[in-house]
């Protein structure tokens, strides 16, 4: 690629935006995914695109009544919604009890598409108007989405880094957390909420179904080299700039979806950084954990001029 | 003790019951601790020590009673900042690495502080430093020994300076080095006046320090006062060693057979 066809796409309107919605994405998507891993609710993002498709589709439905001109105006506002309420809700199921939230939890996630194919009909679209959420279309970015993407990705940033430790706190150890008297519920839904703002937002990028992937897999290429949570967190935020905008800038060049490419990009660099992890890796200096443990028991080889063997077993050969 | 009389309890439970998914795990506790008292809770597994602890610092909601601490009720504004709990163990670990370091600092927040005090890095570093984790404060605390684990709790507990301790079971399964910090970190804390409540599978090597015990079986209080002699508590009515269900604790003789043998 030449200069002359960076600056050609630098200076795109279109492609301006959809590189500014892919930077913010791209970085804060993986800030709500560390937090996430932490609390062993990878998949909560993919429950949220479920859920946020029948928000979409409420959104087109009341747009559609209200007259409103183009039909899917309230689309994003349906999916911040419906995707904060199934984030509260998924939360409270989890916090109830662990065998039965799983079985909650999927009949949320079914029902949140059959709920969204079933009311765009209703609302006089079509499933192929859907394709674009579920599978993303930044390339059709317009500037009160990029606006609506600014908006709430600093609100996802400001509270996923500002309460980094206390949302720690409670990822990481949540009977502590208690314990401490950390307001640990409240902790909770907000890891829920900024989730669901996340979903939302990524929407436009990678579409509903690809949302979580773009949550989860920086992390998953973070914490192969990362040694702490800190690490693990910006190197995510940075990995998931690097793919997005790579991402895009690939299919400015090429037809191919943006989401997928992004997505399938992500794949492959967790693919390449887990096989060369041993050996990139620093190598850990070989040392014994507790070299002022003392002995338990007494092995053959070891000097034997302690006493240790009261009653020799008089069934051992050779003695 | 010459504030016990005049301050209110630290810890103070009144017909405190607990249910847990419809079984009764606790009925009718009532249990007082006064200020700079070490208490021993002993029982069987089973018997829900651990789960009156988790009651006390509202860990698990109580279904009957109340519980104050500090006197104050628990909630929002029970004074957290004075509270300090090290549980049996570190949670599973997740897919996200944290550090000894960033796990201690965790342990400044509490109550309504949701954000670090300054110097929270030194204050984390001088309580890892105190339990001999200098050397490792950016060492992942999935990669440590069990007995490093549990020092991280310890400092993570410690950190904020608490006036009162909640250990549960801090010398189950762990190394002769680290049983000995926390003799030792109880014995420091006890010699400046800190209220400590400690969960025990027997006294062991804490027996010197103890000055109270409570025994509890089938989630009531069996017996309150003084703690069992050291020796020879196997005839005590009240020891029981039968195991309820299976547990991952190390046979209870591991610590004080290794003082008994010797030249």
């Amino acid at each position: 690629m030449t200069w002359d066809q960076v600056v050609e796409m630098l200076t795109s309107p279109l492609m301006q935006r959809a590189l500014l919605a892919a930077v913010l994405v791209g970085a804060a998507a993986p800030v709500v995914g560390t937090f996430l891993v932490q609390r062993r609710m990878a998949l909560m993002g993919d429950g949220i695109g479920h859920v946020a498709l029948t928000g979409v589709a409420l959104g087109w439905l009341v747009g559609s009544w209200a007259n409103l001109v183009p039909q899917d105006a309230l689309a994003v506002p349906g999916a911040v919604v419906a995707a904060v309420v199934g984030s509260i809700v998924i939360e409270l199921v989890r916090e109830r009890g662990r065998t039965s939230g799983d079985l909650a939890l999927a009949l949320m996630f079914y029902g949140g598409i059959a709920g969204g194919v079933l009311l765009i009909k209703v609302a006089g679209g079509s499933n192929a108007n859907l394709i674009s959420y579920l599978f993303g279309s930044i390339s059709t970015v317009s500037t009160t989405d990029l606006w609506w993407t600014a908006g709430l990705a600093a609100v996802v940033l400001g509270v996923g880094l500002g309460l980094r430790t206390a949302l720690f706190a409670v990822s990481h150890d949540e009977e502590f957390a208690r314990a401490s008297g950390l307001p640990v519920r409240m902790l909770s839904m907000l890891v829920a909420t900024i989730a669901a703002l996340t979903v939302t937002i990524a929407m436009r990028v990678v579409g509903l179904l690809l949302v979580s992937a773009l949550m989860i897999v920086p992390v998953a290429i973070a914490q192969l080299y990362a040694r702490s949570f800190g690490r693990t967190m910006a190197a995510a935020s940075v990995t998931g700039v690097a793919v997005s905008v790579v991402g895009l800038v690939l299919t400015y060049y090429q037809d191919i979806p943006p989401g997928a490419t992004i997505v399938v990009l992500a794949v492959l660099v967790y693919g390449v950084a887990a096989a060369l992890r041993p050996v990139l890796r620093r190598p850990q200096p070989v040392r014994d954990p507790h070299p002022d443990m003392v002995d338990d028991v007494l092995l053959a080889d070891d000097d034997v001029d302690e006493v240790c063997v009261e009653t020799p077993d008089p069934a051992a050969p050779g003695r | 003790m010459p504030h016990a009389t005049v301050e209110a309890p630290v810890v103070r439970a009144d017909g405190v019951g607990v249910a847990l998914g419809g079984q009764h795990i606790l009925t009718g506790v009532d249990l007082s601790v006064a200020s700079g008292e070490v208490l021993a809770l002993l029982g069987a597994n089973g018997s829900g020590k651990s789960t009156l602890v988790r009651a006390l610092l509202g860990v698990v909601p109580t279904s009957t009673g109340t519980v104050q601490l500090f006197g104050a009720p628990l909630g929002p504004s029970a004074p957290w900042s004075r509270i300090g709990y090290v549980p049996q163990r570190l949670p599973a670990a997740a897919g996200v690495p944290s550090t000894a370091l960033e796990v201690v600092t965790s342990g400044l927040l509490h109550g309504r502080t949701l954000r670090l005090p300054h110097g929270a890095r030194r204050r984390a570093l001088d309580a890892l430093a105190e339990v001999d984790l200098a050397d490792r404060v950016h060492q992942r605390v999935q990669d440590m020994s069990g007995g490093q684990q549990q020092r991280v709790l310890i400092a993570r507990a410690l950190v904020r300076r608490p006036d009162l301790l909640v250990l549960d079971e801090p010398t189950s399964g762990i190394d002769i080095p680290t049983q000995a910090t926390f003799v030792d970190t109880v014995a420091r804390l006890r010699e400046s006046g800190t209220t400590i409540v400690v969960i025990l599978h027997e006294l062991g090597p804490f027996a010197p320090l103890i000055d109270r015990a409570v025994v509890l079986r089938h989630g009531r209080v069996v017996h309150d006062g003084a703690p069992p002699r050291p020796r020879g508590d196997h005839a005590d009515s009240f020891h029981d060693h039968t195991h309820a269900h299976p547990d991952p604790e190390p046979p209870p003789t591991g610590p004080t057979l290794s003082v008994e043998v010797g030249p």
